[in-house]
């Protein structure tokens, strides 16, 4: 460029025009790759919404059999899906029991009583568990879970397929979410409070327990309900382990125990839609649409899960912050 | 040692004294070591059960066989004048294999195999050229007609399949075949001797005992079979690559993008907001969900588009790895955009503020000044996605990867399946071989995330390491 381009304000004009062209451009195609998302979102809201539509259109269906009564069974044309759901509660709640305590505990040690050296050890081989794909954990699940269960209760009382297994190992999987997010949440607590804590004769333990993990709980709080958000969408673990038979169950005719059994199988809203796609599934069939009216029931469930825990997280940053 | 309560602690009814002070600290001390061990013992469990499930792979991956041959290899390498003792099957050339394919099918088989797939694209083996023209020309050529020759790994199963047609009766896992050996044997001795009808066709002294790595080269290398001594997940690898290649060529530009766009050029606006709580939202939408999405649109909305029919391909259905692909795309589409936020959140404002100030415009500043700094984190982020994409299964059963394929993927529109896929269908089968092959098939998807998961740490230390 000479000189009297520099000079020229004609010239100036130019670029400066393009420049704006080209700006506008490049902005309009990163606004596309953001728009993607939502269409991302419509798209499973419609996608999902539409199939249950003709789900809930067939005169074999409705809607309030579907979400009122306890048998689902296809074949006989019955579709409540409660017995889904009671499989994936059942799975979930083992999950829990077994993440929680352990995930918890394991970063109340990691936040207040290990050294540096020892977190920095320790964090990353946790989240090993959270990079390992779930079908590998199904594997496990099956080769090494379930023969010690039935080791331990006896082959007659543990099914092959059984909801203990699926549990335990679904809550190994979940055990670093639940421990890292309460790391997180355990380290954010100012070192003021422990201070006075100390200050008063309170141990270790005291100042831990009673001191740390309260000002936490919000924090821990959400880590736990956003572990039970991927329990309940955990997919491949419970298809191979927990079996695929619907445990269909009518109130007043099997004891609270028939239905809470965890040592025989019981098929989940996931392990359903697995199996049902995996076999030559034709297009328009009520098989077909009935999986997307339990993912909608899915998608819900986890959404409503992970909007409590953001919420909790939102007013746990209101207090420290 | 007791000192007198001075008057004005009166008001407490009791102050221990030293020795009861000292018991009560003491069990203050000993509650806190208890606790401190139970946390310990937590930590531990959770490393135990991560600990276990390796064990558990590499224990039936490897271990002592039970195994009935037909046929010898050390025969057939005999056969052809070279030293059983230092000479394998595998090492016999591509000419070799065929002809001791050849001497040991009849010629129908010979012809059934060739029409599935020839050995030589300029000559035929066990089919008459007159013949083969024929029906070639026919209605419905079979595959062999217009495909490429068979290659070396594909005629080495044959002949294992064919002629050698192993056996395997019975496999113990690694450490009892390490621990003791003789047990596994004697084991395998006892049922013959009491139930032989288990066993119709062999004898005990038929049976040989040797180490097997059910994860071994020729595994990598062997299309599957229906047979579990000679299948091979090298369909099962080469559908993966071909997945990770289609999902990065869509994730990573729309992902980056996005984030550029939420970072660099949105205002807050309440659309802006919309758009980062719904990634929010998608991060967390169970994987299977994503699957069903890829059901509806990509398999069978975009039916034209995924199955190649507008370019000309018949292609029976959608159900392609480009579909596939498209459908990881969306899945990981939230974590890329996710970490290349954190990434462009780190770059330091003061580089922003330089280049505008030069008079160069948003783009050009973010294009030669914010994103060279950005691009190890973002590669950091793009890496853990991809090992996502790598594991997830759910989805890819439901746009329909197919459980069994022998040819491989040759383009975005072939049938595929994944290893992933293969791990679910052998660990669902009863058969004890084919919880071997699983495991060997979770080993080598492990070793495959592990070297992608070592590509992120060796990124994030030099991102680290570098002045700025």
């Amino acid at each position: 460029m000479t000189d009297q381009a520099l000079h020229d304000p004609g010239m100036g004009q130019k670029l400066r025009s393009s420049r704006n062209v080209t700006e506008r451009i490049i902005l309009v195609t990163l606004l596309v790759c953001g728009a993607i998302s939502i269409a991302t979102t419509l798209g499973i809201l419609w996608t999902l919404g539409t199939e249950s539509l003709l789900f809930f259109r067939d005169p074999e269906v409705t809607i309030t059999d579907f979400f009122l009564t306890t048998a689902w069974s296809p074949q006989a044309g019955s579709f409540g899906i409660w017995p889904l759901i009671l499989g994936t509660l059942l799975i979930t709640v083992i999950a829990l029991l077994v993440a929680i305590p352990i995930g918890l505990c394991a970063a109340i040690y990691l936040s207040e009583y290990a050294s540096p050296r020892v977190r920095g050890f320790f964090k990353p081989v946790l989240e090993i568990l959270v990079g390992i794909p779930t079908v590998v954990f199904g594997f496990f699940a099956i080769t090494f879970m379930t023969p010690i269960l039935r080791g331990i209760f006896g082959n007659d009382v543990v099914g092959f397929f059984n909801v203990l297994s699926a549990g335990i190992v679904v809550g190994i999987l979940i055990i670093p979410l639940v421990s890292s997010l309460s790391e997180d949440a355990l380290s954010a607590v100012p070192d003021s409070l422990r201070q006075a804590a100390y200050a008063m004769g309170a141990s270790k333990l005291e100042t831990s327990l009673r001191v740390v993990v309260p000002a936490a709980l919000s924090g821990i709080a959400a880590g736990v309900v956003i572990a039970m958000s991927r329990a309940v969408g955990e997919t491949m673990v419970v298809t191979l382990a927990a079996g695929a038979s619907p445990r269909n169950f009518m109130f007043g005719q099997e004891s609270l125990w028939d239905i809470v059994n965890p040592f025989v199988g019981a098929q989940t809203m996931t392990g359903y839609i697995v199996i049902t796609a995996s076999g030559d599934l034709s297009y328009n069939t009520i098989d077909y649409n009935s999986i997307f009216a339990i993912g909608l029931t899915l998608f819900f469930m986890t959404l409503g899960l992970n909007s409590l825990s953001r919420r909790i997280v939102k007013r746990y940053r209101q207090e420290y912050e | 040692m007791s000192v007198e309560a001075p008057e004005r602690l009166e008001i407490q009814e009791h102050f221990p004294t030293d020795a009861e002070y000292d018991k009560l600290l003491g069990k203050k001390n000993r509650k806190g070591l208890i606790a401190k061990m139970f946390f310990m013992a937590a930590l531990a469990t959770a490393v135990l059960a991560l600990a276990a499930l390796l064990y558990t792979i590499v224990n039936e991956s490897f271990g002592l066989v039970a195994q009935v041959n037909q046929n010898e290899p050390e025969d057939i390498v005999a056969s052809f004048g070279y030293d059983p003792s230092t000479t394998a099957l595998a090492d016999l050339s591509y000419d070799e294999l065929v002809e001791s394919l050849g001497g040991g099918i009849s010629t129908n088989v010979g012809r059934r195999l060739e029409r599935e797939q020839r050995f030589y694209a300029d000559k035929l083996v066990f089919e008459s050229d007159e013949l083969w023209a024929e029906i070639c020309s026919s209605d419905e050529p079979p595959a062999g007609c217009d495909s490429s020759p068979r290659d070396h790994a594909g005629v080495l199963q044959l002949v294992n399949e064919r002629i050698v047609q192993p056996d395997i009766i019975a496999a113990a896992n690694l450490v009892p075949s390490l621990l003791d050996p003789q047990a596994f044997e004697e084991d395998v001795e006892v049922t013959f001797a009491n139930t032989p009808e288990r066993f119709p066709d062999y004898t005990f002294d038929q049976v040989q005992f040797q180490w097997r790595a059910w994860l071994n080269p020729t595994f990598l290398v062997t299309p599957q079979s229906t047979a579990p001594e000679t299948t091979g997940i090298r369909t099962a690898i080469l559908g993966t690559l071909w997945l990770v290649i289609i999902t990065i060529t869509f994730a990573v530009p729309v992902g980056v993008g996005a984030a550029i766009y939420l970072e660099e050029f949105a205002r807050p606006s309440r659309f802006n907001d919309f758009v980062q709580t719904n990634i929010n939202n998608l991060a967390g939408v169970p994987s299977i969900i994503y699957g069903m999405l890829g059901l509806a649109i990509f398999v069978r909305a975009l039916e034209a588009l995924t199955s190649g029919a507008i370019f000309g391909i018949e292609q029976a259905n959608g159900r392609t790895v480009l579909s596939a692909g498209l459908t990881m795309g969306l899945l990981t589409l939230p974590v890329v955009i996710i970490s290349s936020q954190e990434a462009l959140r780190a770059v330091p404002n003061s580089l922003r503020q330089a280049g505008l100030g030069v008079g160069a415009t948003k783009w050009q500043t973010v294009r030669s000044q914010v994103l060279p700094v950005a691009i190890p984190g973002i590669l950091t982020g793009v890496i853990l996605a991809l090992a996502r994409a790598i594991g997830e299964t759910a989805p890819l059963i439901l746009v329909g990867a197919a459980s069994f394929i022998t040819a491989d993927p040759t383009g975005p529109f072939s049938k595929f399946t994944a290893l992933p896929i293969q791990i679910f269908q052998w660990t669902a089968l009863p058969q004890f071989e084919w919880q071997h092959l699983a495991a060997a098939a979770s080993l080598t998807l492990l070793i495959l995330l592990l070297i992608l998961n070592a590509g992120a740490v060796i990124l994030r230390n030099r991102y680290s390491r570098r002045p700025q």
